[in-house]
């Protein structure tokens, strides 16, 4: 699961509007000034942009033509600003069917870096799954698929291991989120040949820094970090809070973008995928995977300084 | 899941409250101008339980069923699905509740006429609820009127008025018949809390007055029309 935040009402938009308008001149770091930083896929050495963008929540508007119209204008703002890796899952609802709208809007870009999940209690049902998926982002295969959440982990990896071996899928995953069955993830990153990991990982919730992001680095696992805002409850909570003086030095002007470096400096983490319904928020994080990162001293100081506000 | 009790409501709610509120506004775009006649026969509902004649009474619980069919499949199916996989299970819920409600029109005597008092005001209540003041709870605050639910086209009036009426009825029936529209209000009222809309406390409300009905307003007896009237 992604990390939605900031999911725009209309009333915020009306104001979130006026308001970026205003500031816009005084922000520069909301347009990307470089290429955002990219991390190797281990198993590969393929490299992809450290900041992805999730589904979750944000993407799930159903037929609203206009809603799919904004998720479309994301989606060419994450592409325009170097952005690869979009995420999402059969569990999001409508999610699937706005990005494969958007992806047909869009002209299908060449930079997409596909990740889908497959979510379902049976084994025998995955294919299935996997193939509507396919249609919905009408794409001729995927680069990623995850089992999601480790629902019927091992009769699922099963069936990714043979579509990655007949070539019709690239890269082979697994995903939890907000810490949940770290210990049967271990066990599975442990002993089972994996391209991915996706689990929850941010300033506040660094629990996998002690076993399954070493594991990983280990085993040559590429990682991906859903919630890295806690589902907005993070950036959300810090509004109104100064940055602190460091931000700066590494080029943070938001919040979010100060969240974000910390996690994608992580030397495990390949990329983050946060969530958003807004144009200016999907400049913001991709903002964030480029210029200076915190190094270990300044990535304790930065959990730090939140776990104290 | 092996750890269910570190989910919180919050977990499962897959959509914005921007989404669902243009998806019922999208919804009642569809259905202009008939909200009206919706409210009517939500009042009609209420005169055949202030009533409680026999023939109204049946015909008035069988409708309740054909709008449980309505409402489960033109909202529940066909637009609530597209962002929320369990309205598919709940649309099949509201089948089977209208196969139920009809079946029980067909069968009982008199079944909205009851002599207990507390029954009987809470049937009113619930229903007056929501039939004349959830459209206006509803959209109020954040909300637009374009996405007011009306009884017979959204599924919180419909599930609280049918609590309302079923209040009548004796207790295990009305808990058998009552169990879809009520799972569907703690279903919804949850839902609607972690949105952040206090409209929540309506179905979240009518469900416990239900249940509080049930457990404390004694035996319901059924009662001829006739005798109603003339106490």
């Amino acid at each position: 699961m992604t990390s939605p935040r900031h999911v725009v009402t209309r009333r915020a938009a009306l104001a979130g509007a006026g308001a970026l308008a205003a500031t816009a001149a005084l922000r520069p770091s909301l347009a990307p000034a470089a290429a955002p930083l990219a991390r190797p896929i281990p198993s590969t050495g393929e490299q992809i942009p450290a900041v992805g963008l999730g589904t979750w929540i944000t993407f799930n508007v159903g037929e609203d033509r206009t809603l799919r119209d904004e998720c479309a204008a994301v989606m060419e703002a994450f592409f325009a600003g170097g952005g690869r890796m979009i995420d999402s899952s059969p569990m999001y609802g409508s999610a699937q069917p706005a990005v494969g709208y958007g992806l047909r809007k869009l002209g299908r870009p060449d930079a997409l870096f596909s990740a889908e999940k497959v979510w379902t209690s049976s084994g025998r049902d995955g294919a299935a799954q996997i193939e509507a998926t396919r249609r919905f982002w009408d794409v001729p295969r995927f680069d990623l698929l995850q089992v999601h959440n480790l629902l019927a982990w091992e009769a699922h990896l099963e069936t990714l291991r043979a579509m990655k071996e007949r070539g019709a899928l690239r890269y082979v995953g697994i995903t939890t989120s907000e810490g949940r069955r770290h210990s049967e993830l271990e066990t599975i990153l442990a002993s089972t040949p994996l391209d991915f990991v996706q689990l929850t990982y941010n300033p506040l919730d660094r629990e996998v820094e002690r076993r399954l992001l070493p594991l990983a680095r280990e085993r040559g696992v590429a990682v991906i970090v859903n919630r890295p805002f806690r589902q907005g409850r993070l950036t959300e909570a810090l509004e109104g809070e100064p940055l602190p003086g460091f931000a700066a030095e590494l080029g943070a002007t938001t919040w979010a973008q100060l969240i974000l470096k910390f996690i994608v400096a992580h030397p495990a983490v390949t990329c983050a995928i946060p969530a958003t319904t807004s144009v200016a928020h999907v400049r913001e994080n991709l903002a964030a995977a480029s210029g200076p990162l915190p190094d270990e001293a300044m990535r304790a100081r930065i959990a730090a300084h939140i776990a104290d506000l | 899941m092996s750890e269910w009790w570190t989910y919180r409501p919050s977990d499962f709610l897959l959509f914005s409250p921007r989404v669902y509120e243009r998806l019922i506004e999208a919804h009642n775009a569809a259905l202009w101008p008939f909200q009206p006649v919706g409210v009517l026969l939500g009042l009609i509902l209420l005169v055949a339980v202030w009533r409680g004649r026999d023939g109204e009474a049946r015909l008035a619980l069988a409708g309740l069923g054909v709008i449980a069919a309505w409402v489960g499949w033109s909202f529940l199916g066909q637009r609530y699905a597209a962002i929320n996989w369990a309205a598919g299970y709940a649309e099949v819920g509201f089948a089977v509740e209208a196969v139920a409600l009809v079946a029980a029109g067909v069968v009982l005597r008199a079944p909205l006429a009851t002599s207990n008092a507390l029954r009987r005001a809470t049937a009113i209540l619930l229903i007056a609820v929501a039939v004349v003041a959830y459209p206006l709870l509803s959209s109020l605050g954040d909300r637009s009127l374009a996405s007011a639910e009306t009884f017979a086209f959204m599924p919180e009036p419909t599930a609280i008025a049918t609590l309302g009426a079923l209040a009548t009825l004796r207790r295990r029936l009305a808990l058998a018949l009552g169990l879809v529209p009520l799972a569907w209000c703690l279903y919804a009222g949850m839902t609607l809390w972690t949105l952040g809309d206090a409209v929540a406390a309506a179905p979240l409300g009518a469900a416990a007055l239900f249940l509080a009905t049930l457990a404390l307003g004694g035996r319901s007896r059924q009662v001829s029309g006739e005798r109603l009237r003339s106490r």
